[in-house]
């Protein structure tokens, strides 16, 4: 049974209204199935029910709109489906239902009272949550960095439940609130990995790709990340970790806030399972985000999760005074916020002279597709790389920021030989 | 044989199984306008979940699952019933909020993992509105 506070009774009573009484009747539902003793305060949510995935989305949002149903608690909007600065990315005739769905639920949820920042790293925003707070998440890769990178405190709360949480401002105190469920359990060692394989960048995409794999349902740690491992390198393993698996925490020792030991990282504790990565888990994790081998290089998409201040700063040196070949179309996509840095720091003029489009508001690998992405498609994403196949049926070329630069300039798919030859993956010269 | 199960959503369904070998994302994993499971680097892609009980080891991936399903449930492209191998309040979530806008009950239920390896899809499966799991050996 859940322990229910005055204030909970008061939403389940419809005193508040009907959509607050459904949101708390969502949320003790949730309590009861996770086994949580009672629900908690919570002092942010990040929500991804503005993001559209159907008419039942837009059915929800009225309702909550219609009754009363606005946030409780700072509420932050994930990606939407369109780019509100540029609506003709994806026109309405691609796929009305959608597109005009799309714009009205994310009217509803800036009407909800959401700040509508409309980013999937909203950790990239200037405030964020501290070591230990209670809050609500729901994109998977935010809840990820969230709990791992900041130690804040989080579920996986999907669609409607986000928004339910945010409306009342409580949580089951169940999973990744409570102390005992963070503790590590599987204990994933690196001994075996070439030290100079750990400064690359793609390094942190295939390895969350493998974590994602092996991990099911329990914690990850990693033991012999290097000390200065970047938040890109973490945000990369914490996208692709939730994309391809499940991944909702995992501690890095001597990176992440609960691991400076390994032992803080058990709690004292034992590991369930000790995993030694070896290179053809890597390899093997890395070749399945490249799925076609020919043909024209159509786009190359970079930005998912939304491009940081730190990846335009490596950007810049990378494009200034080239040009994107002709026929090749580069989107960028990020946040409002960061853009605005972008602009200010005089970059955005040299990205864009070399050709290079920004999105904001959205990503490029949701359906109906951007215009100007076809044929094969370069990402520097293991994310976007895992789930582009499945929703866009294109052609995906997984490879470094610097590769996905080279090849847009080229106009044709090129790699950084050293950079894929087996020793430096740690496969023995054949 | 008859198996007890929690409750994650009421309701009462039988049909033909399809079991899932691994958890699955239906945002990005799973197209709702035709029931089609479509993440390439699932063991079942291709299979069509439209009527069917679905034995699934819980879901991954995307937040974007409860939308999904749900606009498959309202679409009824959907599973007729859904048995998993321990409680998911994301499922749970997409069966409430479809049960209240829509009054149409998909009925999840959750079974201890030993009871959850015993499902085949040999043979249907019945759900009852009390979590009740039946099926011919």
């Amino acid at each position: 049974m859940v322990q229910l506070s005055e204030y909970d009774e008061r939403l389940l009573s419809g005193a508040e209204g009907k959509a607050k009484q459904l949101a708390m009747q969502v949320m003790l539902k949730a309590a009861e199935v996770s086994g949580a003793p009672c629900l908690i305060d919570v002092s942010l949510a990040h929500v991804n029910s503005c993001f559209y995935s159907g008419e039942v989305g837009v059915d929800f949002a009225e309702f909550l709109l219609a009754e009363g149903g606005t946030v409780a608690v700072p509420t932050l909007t994930n990606v939407g489906l369109i780019d509100l600065l540029h609506p003709e990315l994806r026109p309405e005739k691609s796929n009305e239902a959608a597109v005009k769905g799309a714009k009205r639920l994310m009217a509803i949820y800036e009407q909800l009272g959401c700040e509508v920042v409309w980013t999937c790293a909203p950790y990239q925003l200037k405030k964020r949550p501290g070591l230990g707070d209670q809050i609500v998440g729901s994109e998977s890769n935010a809840v990820a960095f969230y709990n791992s990178v900041l130690g804040a405190r989080t579920n996986k709360y999907g669609d409607f439940l986000d928004i339910c949480a945010a409306v009342t401002g409580r949580a089951p105190l169940a999973g990744l609130h409570r102390d005992e469920c963070r503790r590590g359990e599987i204990l994933f060692r690196l001994a075996d990995i070439p030290m100079a394989l750990r400064q690359e960048d793609i390094f942190y995409h295939v390895l969350g790709i493998v974590l994602g794999w092996e991990s099911g349902s329990q914690i990850p740690v990693i033991d012999g990340l290097p000390a200065t491992a970047s938040e890109d390198q973490l945000k990369a393993i914490s996208a692709a970790g939730a994309a391809s698996g499940s991944v909702s925490l995992f501690h890095a020792v001597g990176v992440t806030p609960e691991a400076t030991t390994l032992d803080d990282a058990f709690q004292g504790g034992k590991p369930d399972r000790v995993v030694d990565i070896s290179p053809q888990m890597l390899i093997k994790a890395r070749d399945a985000l490249t799925n076609s081998t020919a043909g024209k290089l159509g786009a190359v998409c970079l930005g998912t999760p939304h491009f940081s201040y730190t990846e335009f700063q490596q950007l810049v040196p990378l494009v200034e005074g080239r040009k994107v070949h002709p026929e090749v179309n580069f989107y960028i996509s990020t946040s409002r916020f960061i853009l605005d840095q972008v602009r200010e720091k005089g970059w955005l003029a040299i990205i864009e002279q070399a050709g290079i489009r920004m999105i904001v508001d959205t990503c490029t690998y949701f359906t109906p597709v951007v215009n100007g992405i076809q044929g094969r498609v370069m990402t520097n994403s293991g994310k976007w790389a895992y789930y582009a196949p499945g929703m866009l049926k294109l052609g995906v070329v997984f490879g470094s920021m610097q590769e996905c630069v080279e090849s847009a300039v080229r106009g044709d798919v090129w790699r950084d030989e050293q950079l894929w030859s087996g020793e430096f993956w740690g496969r023995a010269a054949v | 044989m008859k198996l007890q199960g929690k409750v994650l959503n009421a309701g009462s369904a039988s049909g033909d199984v399809l079991v899932l070998d691994e958890p699955l994302s239906f945002w990005g994993g799973y197209d709702p306008e035709t029931g089609t499971i479509i993440d390439q680097q699932h063991p079942q892609v291709g299979a069509v979940m439209t009527g069917k009980i679905v034995v699934m080891p819980g879901t991954r991936g995307s937040s974007g699952t409860p939308g999904v399903l749900g606009e498959s449930l309202r679409l009824c492209t959907g599973p007729a019933g859904l048995v998993l191998n321990k409680p998911d309040i994301n499922v749970t979530a997409a069966a409430l909020v479809v049960s209240t806008l829509y009054d149409m009950h998909c009925p999840v239920v959750a079974l201890d993992e030993t009871a959850f390896r015993t499902l085949h899809a040999r043979t249907p499966i019945s759900i009852e509105a009390d979590g009740s799991v039946t099926q011919q050996a």
